[in-house]
């Protein structure tokens, strides 16, 4: 783990350095977040987003928790629960759209961080194994914000579960029964409340474990970096504290910046006004949405209008939704290119601007507007797109492409010359030099 | 192998897609039109341009006119809709004091249930006390009032336009569908979703309610006022939100430039 330059933690006062041979805590933190991590020195504001996601994760659960002092989830009462922290508890608002828009905020940086990911190539070897851990905080995360949106009983809360364990209903044999166990009923009602409640309250904190293999996946590595060259030499790196401390902490200030002024000059712009709507059974809402961060996948689900052979529509509609976030899983052996960086590879740059980000653009214009046309036919081609981009554009693109030549290290793309690359072999091309175990 | 298999997966997606995609354009050409034209789609309005005190990232409630919402409100509204969210004491925001505030809980009915007879009576209200449930005997149940400025989209100019906008069907719309016509009963207004509402027009003349500042009562001028009230009503910690914001955003802009200033130091002479 971690480089043989990395600087080593010392205690430096007889507290610390009784705590160092007994529980050493503070060595964990030094060379995971401290100085005790080399860090290559040239990562952009591209790389702030997994800070940023880490915070937004403990400020939901701290206001989370907070929440949960107040609300009631009862049926009966969860609605009025929340209008009694908007209205009657101190700061309870404040509390209340913090968390909210805490929400999106975590989406919002966790997308940047993702979309990070495919355009660099973050997911090759040797960081597999965090690529994958990643996906299964983003599914956990969406279970999370999924059950979370249910907890105040409003009208989409209601029909959001109502329509996404449906979902399951979709599943052939089954479906209905496997429905009614996950509601606890034959609709959403009192049972369904409850369980999302504990589940809410539960995941987060399975995230956070995840979020800790995750940190200690990518220390065994070490960051990759926007040349997707990997680290040669101690002139390549920085400590993590104070450098990206530093540059993290400013992009930190900017983005609370943003999330501030949402929360307190427009905070129910991202939500649904239905949701301010007590749950009714009886009435259906004229279009049901779920929060925009679902949206490109609902617009998949949405996509299938027709049967297919044996396929019913429905089942085409889940299979495919889930398959869109179960593709990546795929994408560290389907991409078999050994030049990691989007920077270097220009048929895959042109698939990932010109395609893959227009794609994702549609599906989240589509997913949020009512399902008729022109919405379904725009979310039917975005979708073919979007599952031909991982399944077919780069298994193919990754081996007919001709990568440019890349910097013989990181030191050399940020300086203009490395001393090392002298000592290298220099007939090897660059690209070559740097190979590293191809994707199999 | 895994690349065979996901271009398989691919096609396989890429056909039923392409398949729902086609049903979809022959259905569409042979209609001649993407979407089926219907009354709603034809003449359902947007919400009017209004313009309250409280818009914006400066603005704030004006009470004289929360004071004369809500005197709509008891005069006209209350008759037929709840506001159960709201409490008595919560009045004293509107610049009401204490001793007016418990005149007005005073006059309210609310229900109590006396264990001892098993019967249900009405006492005076305290300022305490929420808003009390209000009966309707006619069909269809009127909504509660407290958050319908959050539950619609662009919720103040909804409510003003819907009080504003009762009007005859136009003739254009019974000639281009013949069997949309209002419904016995219902009243139609191009501001409602499906046009067609239960609500008759509460508002209707010129001086419905007296005010007691002098301010003309307009039927335009008492929706507008009524509105007002209801975005209070829905979000009465909006004046409170603002102003935290404000030093909040302030501190951040503080926090960021010294931010970056921390991160320009650290990093001069280090090119990245």
């Amino acid at each position: 783990m971690s480089f043989p330059w990395a600087n080593e933690y010392k205690p430096g006062n007889p507290f610390t350095q009784w705590m160092d041979s007994r529980l050493p805590l503070p060595r964990l933190v030094y060379n995971a977040v401290g100085a005790g991590y080399p860090v290559p020195r040239n990562l952009s504001y591209m790389w702030n987003f997994g800070v940023l996601a880490g915070f937004f994760l403990v400020l939901q659960i701290v206001t989370g928790i907070v929440l949960a002092m107040h609300y009631a989830a009862n049926a009966g009462v969860a609605f009025d629960s929340v209008e009694h922290i908007m209205r009657d508890v101190n700061w309870g608002w404040l509390m209340r759209y913090a968390h909210a828009n805490g929400a999106s905020a975590f989406f919002v940086v966790v997308y940047i961080h993702i979309f990070r990911g495919f355009f660099y190539g973050s997911y090759k070897a040797p960081r597999e194994m965090i690529w994958l851990l990643g996906v299964v905080i983003f599914l956990l995360m969406m279970a999370t914000a999924f059950m979370g949106y249910v907890l105040p009983w409003g009208q989409m809360s209601y029909w959001g579960a109502q329509v996404i364990t449906g979902l399951f209903g979709a599943i052939p044999l089954v479906g209905e029964p496997l429905q009614q166990w996950l509601l606890g009923g034959f609709a959403p009602g009192n049972a369904a409340l409850n369980r999302f409640f504990s589940l809410h309250y539960l995941l987060p904190f399975v995230i956070a474990a995840v979020v800790i293999l995750h940190i200690w996946a990518l220390h065994i590595p070490g960051s990759s970096n926007p040349t997707g060259v990997e680290v040669k030499s101690e002139s390549d790196t920085v400590p993590f504290h104070p450098y990206y401390t530093a540059k993290d902490g400013f992009g930190l200030a900017v983005v609370l910046l943003i999330y501030c002024a949402v929360l307190f000059f427009a905070p129910n712009m991202l939500g649904h006004p239905d949701n301010y709507i007590p749950a009714n059974p009886m009435q259906t809402p004229a279009h049901i949405v779920p929060e925009w961060y679902f949206w490109p996948f609902y617009a998949i689900l949405r996509a299938f209008t027709q049967n297919f052979l044996f396929f019913p529509a429905k089942l085409l509609g889940v299979l495919a939704m889930f398959s869109a976030i179960l593709v990546w899983f795929f994408l560290p052996w389907l991409d078999r290119s050994p030049v990691r960086s989007g920077h270097f590879r220009p048929l895959f740059r042109k698939f990932f601007w010109f395609g893959l980000i227009p794609a994702m653009a549609v599906l989240f214009y589509c997913g949020g507007a009512p399902a008729e046309e022109p919405y379904v036919m725009l979310s039917q081609i975005a979708s073919l797109y979007y599952f031909a981009h991982f399944l077919i554009i780069i298994p193919i693109v990754s081996s007919i492409e001709r990568p440019e030549p890349l910097p013989f290290s990181i030191t050399e793309a940020v300086l203009g010359s490395d001393d090392n690359s002298v000592l290298a072999p220099s007939a090897v091309p660059a690209e070559k030099s740097d190979a590293m175990r191809p994707a199999h | 192998m895994i690349r065979f298999l996901s271009i398989l997966v691919g096609l396989f997606f890429s056909v039923t897609l392409l398949w729902s995609f086609g049903n979809g354009a022959v259905t569409a050409m042979s209609e001649g039109q993407l979407r089926p034209a219907t009354a709603e789609t034809e003449f359902h309005k947007h919400p009017k341009h209004l313009s309250l005190a409280s818009d914006g990232a400066f603005g704030r409630f004006d009470r004289q006119q929360l004071q004369r919402g809500f005197q709509v409100y008891q005069e006209v509204c209350a008759a037929c809709h709840a506001l159960k969210h709201v409490a008595f004491r919560d009045l004293e925001q509107l610049g009401y004091n204490e001793d007016e505030v418990k005149a007005i809980a005073a006059k309210a009915q609310t229900p109590v249930y006396n264990a001892a007879t098993g019967e249900v009576a009405t006492r005076p209200g305290l300022p305490t006390d929420r808003f009390p449930p209000v009966a309707y005997a006619g069909l269809g149940v009127p909504p509660d009032l407290s958050l319908m400025a959050k539950a619609r989209h662009d919720g103040a100019a909804y409510t003003y336009s819907l009080l504003t906008g009762y009007q005859n069907q136009p003739a254009e719309l019974l000639k281009q569908f013949p069997d949309a016509k209002t419904p016995e009963g219902l009243h139609y207004n191009p501001y409602f979703a499906n046009l067609n509402l239960a609500m008759p027009a509460p508002i209707t003349s010129e001086g419905q309610v007296t005010y007691s500042d002098g301010t003309k009562a307009t039927v335009d001028q008492m929706s507008k006022d009524v509105s007002a009230f209801l975005v209070w009503t829905a979000e009465p910690k909006l004046d409170k939100r603002k102003q935290t914001g404000w030093p909040v955003l302030g501190f951040l802009l503080f926090a960021s430039v010294l931010a970056y200033l921390a991160y320009r130091n650290i990093w001069a002479g280090k090119k990245h």
